[in-house]
């Protein structure tokens, strides 16, 4: 069974009398361990779908499954414990709590799952350490660069070990160099058996995936294996 | 996650939030702050009045009538004219009210005036003594704290005798033991031999304790004969008091010949009267002041309530964030009602410092203290009110839609 099943998903916004259609009936279907990349014109759908995915938003009529849950018809608290444990985000403006250190930001999610103090700060620490940032446990989001925050936006969307990986745009608001940094992270996450599904315009960017969706007016345009890679991943599942 | 952990982290992002923005916080709490003081300072009053009101009451004794040509209270100047014009109660009315009653424990006929009481150099100027027979000492509060009181035999005899308030005794004896002295009363000479126990203030209106009580007879030979008497009977027992007040008034027509189905032509007060009235009054003061407070907590309230539509308003992303990684309604909504009532909470307190030294300042003018219950109402008014206010801002929150919050900039 595929980790996500969208079956002729449709996404519309009805703004006074126009409608417009985000999404038209598209059929998409990722597997555990995929590395899928989003890509599209500006206006294309591509925030829509992913909003879809990461069940901040639910369709207004097709099918969607996560893990073999329907969430077309889940209710705002079914979804926000459904992201809670499954969904990991990376934003492109890194979206960190401005007045909490980086420790409470990756804290956060666990909060919210209810894990105790103990227990989640140990866990908390550990992903920070694992994103590179043991020594800057303490620093507010103002305290840090660019591509610090987004490793903690990495650490955060990680620490409650969800099934995917979602991430808008993550390199967007980075230059070149720390881009590519965040990107090689989510490198070595893939490897180490995340699903991660990411949304760029950049085809660089976009290279690192091992299948690239492309949206055009709220329809797959094309869904096919990155050049450059082969569609199968090399290692084995853990 | 569970009610606990989402009070403590609820309470841990407020006070963050609030220290972002103490200034505009404090601002806002002062309406709350102003409620509270009120809340405190009537609340305050109200108990002291009460208190003194007891204290007071307490030394009538609630099994003793006072017959009177006057009733204590009127509801209309038109009955108080009327009753100018009953005949006075007289000592023989009194003599054969005493001779009929059977419900009557003791009971005596009192008589007073105002007049200086001098030892050798020390003087009180006003005092009040009080003429009366030697079962006095048996009704109300009145009781006896060193020496006697006179006896029947000195009641009967006009002995040159009396009893002294506790304070004509701390006024001129204030380091002799006044038992066995004699006073100038007028222009009488008085041995004293009892000092009655401590009484305090009438409604804080005078003192109970400045006064020379003297056996009816000697007073009316020392001083003027009285022309018109009040009665005090003390009852057999508290359930006879009905009973009894209603002895008393079949027996004073017939001696003061009321004719049937005319009015009483003299009043049969009692304690009850007092609490009633009281209690009418105190109702009228408090509904009064619950209206100031409500109207004081309800301003107050509505700066809260503006303040976390602000607070909510700020935090659009945030609230987006949250919602993103997993909290749920009840998380935000707890989130901010935490807030609100934190931003009250610590107003009741400000409000209660402020009240504290204004309670200090009521306390010279009554039995007033800022109590534990009190405090614990004033914490509990503020509390509620930051809930009220910052439910609707909270619940605007919690209903946000995690696209739309986080897509605001
Ligand atoms: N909340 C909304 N209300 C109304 N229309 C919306 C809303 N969100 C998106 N749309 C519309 O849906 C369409 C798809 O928008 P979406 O944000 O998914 O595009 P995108 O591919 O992410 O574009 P970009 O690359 O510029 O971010 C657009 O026409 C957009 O105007
Ligand atoms: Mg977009």
């Amino acid at each position: 069974m595929a980790l996500l099943q969208l079956t002729q998903i449709t996404r519309r916004y009805v703004m006074g009398s126009e409608t417009i259609h985000a999404l038209r009936e598209i059929n998409i279907s990722i597997d555990r361990g995929e590395y899928v990349a989003i890509m599209g014109p500006s206006g294309s759908g591509k925030s829509t779908l992913m909003n879809l995915l990461g069940c901040l938003d639910t369709p207004s009529s097709g099918d969607f499954f996560l893990n073999g849950i329907n969430v077309s018809l889940m209710d705002d608290n079914q979804l926000a414990e459904l992201r809670n444990r499954e969904i990991g985000f990376v934003f492109q403006s890194f979206h960190l709590l401005p007045r909490s250190d980086a420790l409470h930001n990756v804290e956060l999610p666990l909060i919210y799952s209810g894990m105790t103090h103990a227990l989640r700060r140990k866990r908390a620490l550990e992903v920070l350490d694992h994103v590179g940032l043991a020594d800057r446990v303490h620093h507010r989001p103002n305290e840090m660069s660019g591509g610090q925050r987004q490793r903690v936006a990495v650490a955060r969307a990680l620490v409650n070990n969800p099934s995917i990986l979602l991430a808008d745009e993550p390199t967007g608001n980075l230059d070149s160099h720390t881009g590519d940094e965040i990107m090689i992270l989510f490198e070595e996450l893939w490897k180490k058996g995340n699903t991660i599904i990411l949304v760029t315009h950049e085809e660089e960017v976009a290279r690192h995936a091992r299948r690239i969706i492309r949206l055009r007016d709220g329809l797959v345009a094309s869904d096919e294996p990155s050049s450059g890679h082969s569609p199968v991943r090399t290692l084995p599942i853990p | 996650m569970t009610l606990w952990q989402e009070l403590k982290e609820g309470t841990g992002i407020s006070l963050s939030a609030l220290r972002a923005n103490k200034l505009r916080s404090g601002l806002t709490t002062l309406g709350i702050v102003i409620g509270i003081v009120t809340v405190t300072l009537m609340a305050t009053a109200i108990q002291g009045l009460n208190g003194a009101f007891r204290q007071s009451i307490s030394s009538m004794g609630s099994d003793t009538l006072f017959i009177e040509r006057f009733g204590w209270f009127n509801d209309s100047h038109e009955e108080w004219q009327k009753s100018m014009r009953r005949p006075v109660i007289s000592f023989d009315q009194f003599d054969a009210l005493s001779r009929q009653m059977t419900l009557a424990k003791a009971m005596t006929p009192i008589t007073g005036t105002q007049l200086p009481v001098t030892f050798k150099n020390r003087t009180s100027r006003s005092v009040s003594i009080l003429g009366c027979n030697e079962q006095f000492v048996l009704i109300g509060a009145n009781t006896i704290a060193e020496g006697r009181f006179f006896s029947a035999a000195e009641a009967n005899g006009g002995r040159p005798v009396c009893a002294i308030g506790s304070a004509i005794a701390t006024n001129l004896f204030p380091n002799m033991e006044p038992v066995g002295q004699k006073i100038r009363v007028g222009g009488s000479t008085v041995e004293i031999i009892g000092v009655m126990a401590q009484q305090g203030n009438f409604l804080g209106a005078f003192s109970l304790d400045n006064r020379v009580i003297v056996p009816l007879r000697f007073y009316s030979v020392a001083f003027h004969r009285p022309l018109d008497y009040e009665i005090q009977i003390r009852v057999a027992s508290m359930e006879l008091l009905e009973d009894a007040k209603e002895e008393a008034r079949g027996i004073l027509r017939q001696i003061r010949r009321v004719p049937p189905g005319a009015a009483d032509n003299f009043a049969i007060n009692q304690q009850e009267m007092f609490i009633t009235t009281f209690n009418r009054v105190g109702a009228i003061i408090a509904s009064a002041g619950l209206f100031i407070t409500g109207l004081s907590l309800f301003v107050g309230g509505i700066g809260i309530m503006n303040i976390m539509f602000v607070s909510v308003a700020e935090r659009t992303k945030e609230i987006g964030i949250r919602k993103a990684i997993g909290a749920k309604r009840r998380t935000i909504l707890l989130q901010f009602l935490t807030e609100a009532a934190g931003i009250c909470l610590f107003a009741g307190l400000l409000g209660l410092a402020v009240a504290f030294p204004l309670t200090l300042v009521m306390n010279q003018f009554l039995p007033a203290t800022l109590s534990l219950p009190i405090v614990s109402l004033a914490l509990g008014v503020s509390l509620i009110t930051g809930v009220i206010s910052g439910f609707l801002p909270a619940w605007r929150a919690a209903r946000m839609n995690p696209v739309d919050a986080l897509r605001n900039e």
